[in-house]
């Protein structure tokens, strides 16, 4: 029994963070029709700058207390890492869009931003991983044989959080109207006296700002940060939002949980060196079954 | 005179889809466009509301002057936002996703916050009493009146002045097309200045106060609506002998 709520209690650690950078990808995509590539290595840069502001918080010139450095840390690396990605916006998406470049193109843009963002770390900072620092004072929990420690529920509830955050915008905001219509006309947009393009940047810092709180957890859960940390969480992400149906807030956030669930649940029964493969083989079936996702609706009316 | 468009000339990429047109509305009137397919009356609509790239026609020469102001370097949404005009597209174009509420919320998106909203809402709604009852529903699944009302009665929200109608007659069955324009001179009584772009040209010039008659891009005729439904060219090319 306890080995079972230890693993769905894993699981949802890692179901977080799928979800938590899932929710951009499906954010964007519900947006502008775009599978953002370089999402990932959003993330990654979050990491990196939360790094950054946190050693320089409790280094000498500052001196903060790491209680006080992360909470400083946490809006500083939302802020810093969504200028991040509307400058991304901006410079890479913007100009094709206006150009009505197709969308190949710009997910090929895309592609290529997220590896000169990896590229460019590691022409910057070079290949040595680099570790965080400790932040907060880590509190482990014993239920029986259960261990919970306090990061571990941090991750979770600011997931579910987000998540009600985001669900919350798009449904209930005026701003998140402007989302869900854009999404199925872009074209009436402008006729409304919506300004497109600032809609479009609110949609980038929202999901860039969640990546960038992603990549500071991350980099607190797993002290040791490299350039290509976000390539593979980040694939991972895309699939979860693609099987949750990827336009759908909700979708990207039972897809990030369910990837957790199977990844933890093969390696439970199976080697670990399995877990990828079939992880991967049920979210195909999933797929294959379901080809609009889990929560996706067939067509032009997705977020 | 409220819209002034002098010598204009569009292309979209290399090809030229207005050769210097030339016409112009006054406050409290109707004027129509009326043409065949392809005769670049979606075209006038679409550079009068500078819809961003990549849908606008380039602009290579002439004027557009809202009370006698060029627009030309006005940014979409402030057309909408502080010229106070607005179009209802062709094909309606209304937000399938979003409930009928939802649609003609959007539509205020722009507007001030002390603006008396729910008085419009009702106004809309007496306008066109099928929208209040179908409120809540996603618009997707009105009718093609309905969604027509839908995209008049958005149009409206926007808290214009100025409505520019693209084909809304389109796809409608007899009946709702002479409600739709009876709800319009309707518009036009209460102050509503319309601009509006027919294929039917019958209808639209028994509608309207003032015509131009549009032909690849060039104004062939004009006139009030009078002269041109007893002009013997213009019977016999648009108006079916």
């Amino acid at each position: 029994m306890d080995f079972i709520i230890q693993n769905i209690l894993n699981a949802l650690q890692w179901g977080s963070f799928y979800a938590l950078i899932a929710l951009g990808y499906t954010l964007v995509y519900g947006v502008l029709r775009l599978i953002n590539f370089a999402h990932g290595d959003i993330f990654m840069v979050g990491a990196y700058i939360s790094f950054f502001v946190a050693s320089f918080l409790i280094g000498p010139i500052v001196g903060f207390s790491p209680m006080m450095a992360f909470v400083i840390t946490v809006p500083l690396t939302m802020v810093l890492t969504s200028l991040v990605g509307v400058t991304l916006e901006r410079i890479a998406y913007r100009p094709l869009r206006r150009k009505g470049a197709h969308r190949l193109y710009v997910v090929i843009t895309a592609l290529m931003a997220g590896l000169v963002l990896e590229y460019s770390n590691l022409a910057l900072l070079g290949a040595s991983r680099l570790k965080f620092p400790e932040l907060i004072e880590k509190q482990i929990w014993h239920f029986g044989g259960v261990t919970m420690t306090n990061l571990k529920v941090m991750v979770i509830v600011t997931a579910i959080l987000v998540f009600l955050f985001l669900q919350w915008v798009v449904t209930r905001t005026r701003v998140g109207m402007a989302m869900r219509a854009i999404s199925y006309d872009k074209f009436a947009i402008p006729l409304m006296g919506i300004p497109i393009d600032s809609i479009i940047v609110v949609t980038f810092v929202l999901g860039s700002g969640f990546a960038g709180l992603a990549g500071l957890l991350f980099a607190m859960s797993y002290p040791v940060l490299e350039p290509f940390m976000g390539m593979l969480i980040g694939w991972k992400a895309v699939i979860a939002a693609v099987v949750g149906g990827i336009g759908d807030i909700k979708g990207a956030f039972v897809g990030g949980f369910l990837l957790g669930f199977i990844e933890v649940g093969v390696v439970t029964v199976f080697p670990s060196t399995y877990r990828d493969l079939f992880a991967f083989t049920i979210l195909l079936l999933i797929l294959w079954m379901k080809p609009s996702g889990l929560f996706g609706i067939p067509q032009s009316t997705k977020i | 005179m409220l819209l002034q468009v002098e010598n204009l000339e569009v292309k979209y990429g290399n090809i030229q889809a207005l050769h210097g047109i030339s016409f112009h509305v006054n406050e409290g009137e109707i004027v129509t466009l009326i043409g065949a397919n392809g005769a670049g009356k979606t075209t006038s609509l679409h550079t009068i509301t500078r819809l961003p790239p990549p849908e606008a026609p380039r602009v290579i020469a002439g004027d557009i002057k809202f009370q006698g102001e060029s627009i030309l370097k006005t940014k979409p949404s402030d057309v909408v936002k502080e010229l106070h005009l607005a179009l209802s597209p062709e094909g309606r174009r209304i937000f399938g996703n979003l409930t009928v509420m939802e649609n003609l919320k959007i539509a205020t998106y722009a507007r001030e916050k002390d603006a008396d909203l729910d008085a419009e809402y009702e106004r809309i709604f007496d306008l066109f009493p099928r929208l209040k009852e179908r409120r809540k529903q996603r618009s997707e699944s009105l009718s093609g009146g309905e969604q027509q009302m839908l995209a008049v009665g958005r149009a409206l929200m926007t808290g214009c002045k100025f409505l520019l109608l693209d084909e809304p007659s389109m796809g409608l069955a007899p009946v709702l097309k002479y409600e739709l324009f009876r709800k319009l001179k309707q518009l036009n009584e209460e102050g509503m200045t319309i601009l509006l772009v027919e294929q039917n040209a019958n209808l639209a010039l028994h509608l309207a106060h003032r015509g131009y008659v549009l032909d690849t891009g060039n104004i062939v005729a004009e006139g009030t609506s009078e002269e041109l439904l007893g002009n013997p060219e213009v019977k016999k090319a648009y108006l079916g002998g």
